[in-house]
């Protein structure tokens, strides 16, 4: 049971959406967009979380598009991952958000909400990283359409008020070759160890990973390594040499095995992509 | 304003209750509408126990708020009547205490509905929602696979 009230409410467009969020922060509240509205659930109720006034963006029309429109994929923020799962426009978003949670649990947790989630892993951004996403974003300042790699650095930097409401992928990154292995430390559902997604584009690997630092991420300095020529264990060694800092010593597993799992798994996409 | 009326559609019948809009829905239809078969476990998304049906498609009742239920048909435990799975749980005697069972249930009535020709990888992504810790899962996959054989799927 959550130890706190508050008023919800349910916008029925986007401009309501982003207007009441600005109306009820001048009125002193503590306005929170809900989608999934998991993490409110579970970390409030332990009083990790807290809003006294929760807008539920799950009528917004536009945020549960799963279309093409051109040659871009489309995909709503407000759409479960088990509805992505089910009509499976995006093999590669598939195959990473299949893994994050259970089966039931992702029948509540959106793809928005995974990519927004205060909890460090938001495995579900991976694909997003690898395959240029752009982001479709609404707030104060109106509609605007961001490079994912420009405003997702370890989180979605939103300002205040601001409302993710679609991704959209060119279809070229969509039917690219491409890995991915979800490592727990035990068990097949649950948090990862380690995830790794990779891509093979234009004879160039990209890859992005969660589960390695408290935020997920994509490293073009490590690509870099394993793009150029030579053994595998020099590229691998390379791209080991830049990955960003820290790397987690947890009771999921120590900095130096994930490591070790994390050099096998460049292994294992090197030789799948190759 | 915390606290809101709402009418429910629970098990093919319109309920109408007070919840604050922070109660979980498995409150809701425990404390609220007496239905005490959704148990509650881990209240944290993880265990499966509180499990039931929402537009045909699995639910954790501790994941959902009592008011985004309004205007989706909600089935519990109690709304099942001798349907295959019931008896094939019966039959295969897929429980020990009994605790996760209605969850269970209402998560492989789902499957059955939603995939009625589901092969091992479905099962296998769909049941490893719940836990059940007397580990009575070799029953309850024989459970499920006896109804994907042998009798119309879901009831
Ligand atoms: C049982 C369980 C297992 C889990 N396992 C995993 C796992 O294996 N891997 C993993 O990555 N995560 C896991 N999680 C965490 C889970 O991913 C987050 O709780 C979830 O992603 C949040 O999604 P949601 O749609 O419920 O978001 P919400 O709870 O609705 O939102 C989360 C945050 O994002 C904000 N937000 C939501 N949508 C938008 C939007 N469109 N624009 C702007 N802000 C927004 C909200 O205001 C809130 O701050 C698990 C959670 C549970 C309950
Ligand atoms: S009580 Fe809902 S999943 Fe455990
Ligand atoms: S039968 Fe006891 S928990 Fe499953």
């Amino acid at each position: 049971m959550l130890p706190f009230d508050f008023d919800y409410f349910q916008p029925k467009s986007l401009k309501e959406a982003v207007e009441l969020f600005r109306y009820l922060e001048q009125q002193g509240k503590q306005p929170m967009f809900f989608s999934g509205g998991t993490e409110l659930i579970t970390l409030g109720r332990i009083d990790l979380a807290f809003s006294d006034a929760v807008i539920d963006i799950k009528n917004i029309p536009e945020c549960k598009v799963m279309q093409y429109s051109g040659d871009y994929l489309f995909i709503g923020g407000a759409l479960s991952l088990t509805q992505i799962e089910e009509a499976n426009p995006f093999p590669l978003l598939t195959k990473v958000a299949s893994e994050v949670a259970d089966h039931t649990a992702r029948g509540k947790i959106t793809l928005g909400g995974n990519i927004c989630a205060q909890i460090f892993y938001r495995e579900a951004v991976l694909p997003l990283l690898l395959a240029d996403s752009q982001l479709l974003i609404v707030g104060p300042e109106g509609v605007q359409t961001i490079h994912i790699n420009d405003i997702f650095q370890q989180q979605l930097k939103l300002k205040k008020g601001e409302l993710l409401v679609q991704t959209a992928t060119e279809r070229r990154f969509i039917e690219a070759p491409f890995f991915t292995v979800k490592r727990r430390q035990q068990w097949d559902t649950g948090y990862p160890l380690i995830t790794i997604a990779a891509l093979k584009i234009d004879q160039e690997f990209r890859v992005a990973i969660s589960g390695l630092c408290p935020f997920p991420f994509r490293s073009q300095e490590a690509e870099a390594y394993l793009n150029r020529q030579g053994s595998m264990e020099e590229r691998i060694d390379g791209a080991l040499s830049v990955l960003p800092k820290p790397i987690l010593d947890d009771v999921e597993g120590s900095a130096q095995y994930r490591l070790f799992v994390l050099r096998n798994l460049l292994y294992d996409a090197l030789v799948a992509l190759e | 304003m915390a606290s809101k009326t709402i009418t429910l559609h629970v098990n093919g019948e319109v309920r109408t209750i007070t919840v604050r809009a922070s109660d979980t829905l498995l409150f809701a239809l425990r404390g609220k509408l007496g239905l005490t078969g959704p148990k509650p476990g881990c209240l944290n998304g993880d265990c499966g126990a509180c499990t039931i049906n929402v537009d045909g498609w699995p639910m954790k009742s501790c994941l959902m708020l009592a008011v985004e239920a309004v205007g989706k048909e909600v089935v519990t435990i109690e709304g099942l009547h001798d349907t295959p799975i019931q008896r094939a749980f019966v039959e295969e005697f897929a429980f020990q205490c009994g605790y996760c069972t209605p969850g269970f249930i209402m998560n492989c009535h789902s499957l059955l509905k939603q995939h009625p020709d589901a092969d091992d990888r479905i099962i296998k992504e769909w049941l490893e929602s719940n836990i059940c810790r007397c580990t009575s899962y070799i029953e309850i996959e024989k459970a499920v696979k006896s109804v994907l054989r042998k009798e119309e799927p879901g009831g």
